[in-house]
């Protein structure tokens, strides 16, 4: 899979701006400005909110297979997963996926 | 005695032994988006745009993600920045601390404000709150030392050895596995945990809807209802 080349820089150029900003907003513009709780309330699960939707077809409909469910790719999340959230590694999720990954993909051939 | 501990050589010294482990967890991230981006087609000059200039690891694994998927450039900015919506917290609890410094250093510390820089400065911050301005700087600093470099390292490795990795080795998998590995240490609470469910569930439903809007749709869905357990979780205690 191949990116559209029109895009690549737009997206750098936008992002490295757009980042810097909301980095820069309280520091160097808005200062010691107190925020709305409920505008808090709901900054505190962008995060969780994004990341998992986004993957979550990576996952279960894999360019790489056509997009057609593959069990090595299930096997690898359902690891990484239960590692990631039971012993809180960062590597260790990586790792174990990844070994599963291609545990299951050898067994199945 | 305490003199010389107390140095902002010194200080800056500590900052950098503090951020040492970090390059552990930054090394593989980057050497991956390096990997991921050169397969994608990016070519060195645009994947090392990318760690330089943005410095945010999940937002340029989202970004990278939408353009496989062709999702209009206007989507990938909303998308990728929310992802980077967080730091927003990290420059506001920052203030107290830096809030007087002169322009030019705060453009330079906002630039470094990663998550890590951040969740070391602010523990430092707190336990010697009454140190000088010049040592909370110079620690700030220390820890960026470490971390950035090798940061711009690992993804020239990775852009490096990218295309020489073959397709047997799955490495289109890389991708949700680092997130994986990256939301995982956060679904902490019961309002965390129903935000990722709802974010999946609505995600997979939508994903009809044409330009990824489906994504952002759910992704406003999912913070309603943590924000909403929250609450809920709150009143009832």
């Amino acid at each position: 899979m191949i990116v559209d080349p029109s895009k690549i820089w737009p997206v750098i150029i936008g992002m490295a701006i757009g980042t810097f900003f909301v980095r820069y907003s309280f520091l160097g513009l808005l200062g010691d400005r107190e925020l709305p709780e409920w505008f808090l309330r709901h900054l505190r699960y962008v995060g969780v909110a994004v990341l998992p939707g986004l993957i979550a077809p990576l996952i279960l409909w894999p360019q790489a297979t056509g997009g057609t469910p593959d069990l090595a790719r299930i096997m690898a999340t359902i690891t990484a997963v239960t590692i990631g959230i039971w012993k809180k590694s960062v590597i260790g999720a990586v790792l174990l996926g990844f070994g599963t990954l291609y545990l299951v993909q050898y067994i199945t051939g | 005695m305490t003199a010389p501990h107390n140095s902002v050589k010194n200080i800056f010294w500590r900052g950098f032994r503090d951020g040492l482990p970090f390059v552990l967890v930054v090394m593989p991230f980057g050497t991956l988006f390096g990997v991921a981006a050169t397969e994608a087609g990016m070519n060195i000059l645009q994947v090392m745009s990318f760690s330089v200039l943005v410095i945010a690891g999940a937002a340029q694994f989202s970004a990278l993600t939408l353009l496989l998927e062709n999702a209009p450039v206007i989507i990938i900015l909303l998308t990728s920045l929310a992802v980077n919506l967080r730091m927003s917290m990290y420059s506001a609890a920052l203030v107290p601390h830096f809030g007087k410094l002169r322009t030019g250093l705060k453009l330079v510390i906002s630039y470094f404000l990663v998550d890590q820089s951040y969740a070391l400065g602010i523990r430092e911050y707190e336990e010697r709150p009454d140190q000088p301005i010049d040592n909370k700087v110079a620690y700030f600093f220390g820890i960026m030392l470490i971390m950035a470099p090798f940061w711009y390292l690992a993804t020239y490795l990775g852009a490096a050895l990218g295309a020489s990795i073959p397709d047997a080795f799955s490495l289109d998998f890389a991708v949700p596995i680092c997130f994986i590995a990256l939301i995982a240490p956060l679904l902490r609470t019961i309002p965390h945990i129903i935000t990722a469910i709802v974010s999946v569930i609505a995600a997979l439903s939508l994903a009809w809807i044409p330009y990824s809007l489906g994504l952002i749709i759910a992704a406003i869905m999912a913070m309603m209802a943590g924000a909403y357990a929250e609450l809920k979780l709150k009143a009832n205690k």
